[in-house]
């Protein structure tokens, strides 16, 4: 007997795929209901902080330097406020082995994926993830299939997603290309049916629990470096991982009182599964399409829970404009002799602003960058803009329209990290929490998970439900 | 253009046609079909443009329409962006000079 492999037919048989692919069985975290046992599924499913920082350090991966940008300190000084002007650090991710703090998230999910006697390795994903995986997988002898929406309907390809094709193939991958369309869904659960190889899921407990240890070490590169905390740390924000990874280290480093910010680019108005508007953005990652999306829903991804739940971990979320991001860009060249990004620079431009809110003595870090190179680079990324007939010039950040025009900042003081309404975004997670799950009725497990999910309080969960008339 | 059997190639699909597409693509993308694109040796000699099977670097046969042989890398910096040159050059000014602040 033949398979359905229509549409229809084999997203009918997702959950058996993914349950063979992944090796995790997440009903036994459910409680039926809104709720779920997060911290247990990281514990029972996860690694020791330990235990990651071998698996990594087994294969080059942290350990990443912390620099600090004394000149754009400067530079963030001539323009801030008498006083303010906090000290900017980064911590230099791109020196892991395939270029990015991916790296950390592939080195464990392949090392599990080989523990657990899968032949290859399997991750959707047009980013730096597939390049991390493809070069984990080559240092443990597995193979690696990298699945890409890389084109849109005219063959006409993102060069940053040529660029991370080249990388995966340098490192014995193969890779799928697709045209726009969240089909690529389709085509990555058709390769695990077909293969059977692991799901390098970009949100399963192993891939979150790896980015823990870059918030631990740098927590303790701080304490040696300067004896103490930072005090405001930035993520670029997408699916959510980075954030979440990154916080749930510092917490287990003790750095509880650090500031976590979200930071992404600000591309509103673009569809991101719209086969016209897809060379229109510049970024393909890094942005409020995946960014806003991921943190008011998580469990959008490609696994039952995702392990990345930005909502628990963050203070505060802003964001940068495209133009904002390639000034600073090229700014961190011109200024620290550092070419990385552009896409992880996105923080960067976001702690450029925020620096100047805070005092000299204290200190803000970009706790990621990227390598960059043909087709990244920001005069391919720029290139590619204008030739796609976006307008680009110099002027007022604020002037920015996603799709039609990128603002290269006249002047360094016009950067600005423009704040979401966190309790917007609250509430819109807690909305599609008693929406997509069809839920009337709360129960007081319920209503804590909330609490923790949002970090909110009992009595913010218990207005909002209130607003939406659910019982408690 | 003829590839020999052996040789390191480029196929074409269509995944999924129009009409077969998800419910929830928005328009514009549902006008057009799902379309993919893999590498790998090819398994006999063939012209562009004609239906031949491949075997990928992970050893998975393929089928679908030849459309490139040694597929070629030509992405690269773009054309020159003359506008980036003005922020280092102002930022090094704003450095050197005096004081900016509001």
């Amino acid at each position: 007997m033949s398979k359905d492999m229509s549409y229809q037919g084999l997203m009918a048989r997702r959950n058996e795929i993914m349950k063979q692919a992944v090796g995790i069985d997440y009903s036994i975290f459910e409680s039926g209901s809104i709720a779920f046992d997060y911290e247990k599924m990281m514990r029972e499913t996860g690694y020791t902080l330990e235990e990651m920082q071998k698996i990594q350090g087994d294969t080059g991966v942290g350990n990443t330097p912390v620099l600090e940008l004394k000149n754009l300190t400067a530079l963030a000084r001539k323009v801030a406020p008498k006083g303010k002007g906090a000290r900017i650090f980064i911590k230099d991710e791109a020196s892991n082995p395939s270029g990015s703090f991916k790296a950390r998230r592939a080195a464990n999910a392949v090392y599990h994926a080989k523990k657990l006697g899968y032949k290859g390795v399997i991750a959707a994903t047009s980013g730096n993830y597939g390049a991390a995986v493809a070069s984990q997988a080559a240092m443990h002898g597995l193979k690696c299939i990298i699945v890409q929406e890389c084109y849109d309907s005219k063959g006409v390809g993102q060069p940053e997603i040529i660029e991370k094709a080249r990388k995966c193939e340098a490192y014995g991958a193969e890779v799928v290309q697709l045209t726009v369309g969240p089909e690529l869904f389709y085509t990555f659960l058709k390769l695990l049916e077909e293969t059977g190889y692991f799901n390098a899921s970009l949100y399963t407990p192993f891939g979150i629990a790896g980015v823990e240890t870059l918030g631990y070490e740098l927590a303790i590169q701080f304490r040696e470096k300067i004896g103490r905390d930072p005090d405001v740390v930035v993520c670029t924000n997408a699916g959510g991982g980075n954030l979440t990874g990154t916080a749930r280290g510092l917490i287990k480093a003790g750095a509880e009182s650090v500031n976590v910010v979200g930071a992404s680019v600000n591309l509103q108005g673009l569809h991101m599964a719209s086969d016209e508007q897809f060379n229109k953005k510049s970024f393909t990652t890094g942005h409020t399409g995946f960014g806003m999306p991921f943190s008011t829903w998580p469990d959008r991804s490609d696994v039952p829970r995702s392990a990345a739940r930005p909502l628990r971990y963050m203070d505060r979320y802003v964001t940068v404009s495209q133009g904002e991001v390639f000034y600073m860009t090229e700014i961190l060249a011109q200024l620290e002799g550092l070419e990385r990004g552009p896409a992880g620079n996105t923080s960067l431009a976001a702690a450029f602003s925020i620096a100047q809110e805070l005092n000299e003595d204290q200190i803000i870090v970009v706790q990621e960058t990227e390598y960059t190179g043909a087709g990244k680079h920001i005069q391919a990324q720029l290139s590619f803009a204008r030739e796609n007939g976006i307008e680009i010039r110099f002027g007022n950040p604020e002037e920015e329209v996603p799709g039609q025009n990128i603002i290269l900042p006249n002047h360094p003081s016009l950067i600005k990290a423009r704040d979401f309404d966190m309790d917007k975004i609250r509430k819109s997670y807690i909305k599609n929490c008693l929406e997509i799950r069809g839920i009337e009725k709360i129960s007081d497990a319920d209503m804590d998970f909330l609490v923790q999910e949002t970090k909110s309080s009992y009595d913010f969960v218990k207005e909002s439900l209130a607003e939406r008339n659910i019982q408690l | 253009m003829k590839a020999n059997r052996g040789e390191w190639v480029k196929i074409y699909n269509i995944v999924l046609t129009s009409e077969e597409r998800a419910p929830q693509v928005p328009d514009d993308t549902r006008k057009v079909p799902l379309e993919s694109w893999v590498k790998g040796f090819i398994q006999s000699d063939a012209e562009i443009g004609q239906f031949v099977e491949v075997v990928t670097i992970t050893g998975r046969r393929v089928e679908g329409e030849l459309v490139e042989i040694n597929p070629a890398y030509t992405h690269n910096y773009g054309k020159f962006v003359p506008e980036l040159l003005q922020i280092g050059i102002q930022a090094r000014s704003i450095l050197a000079g005096g004081d900016v602040h509001e």
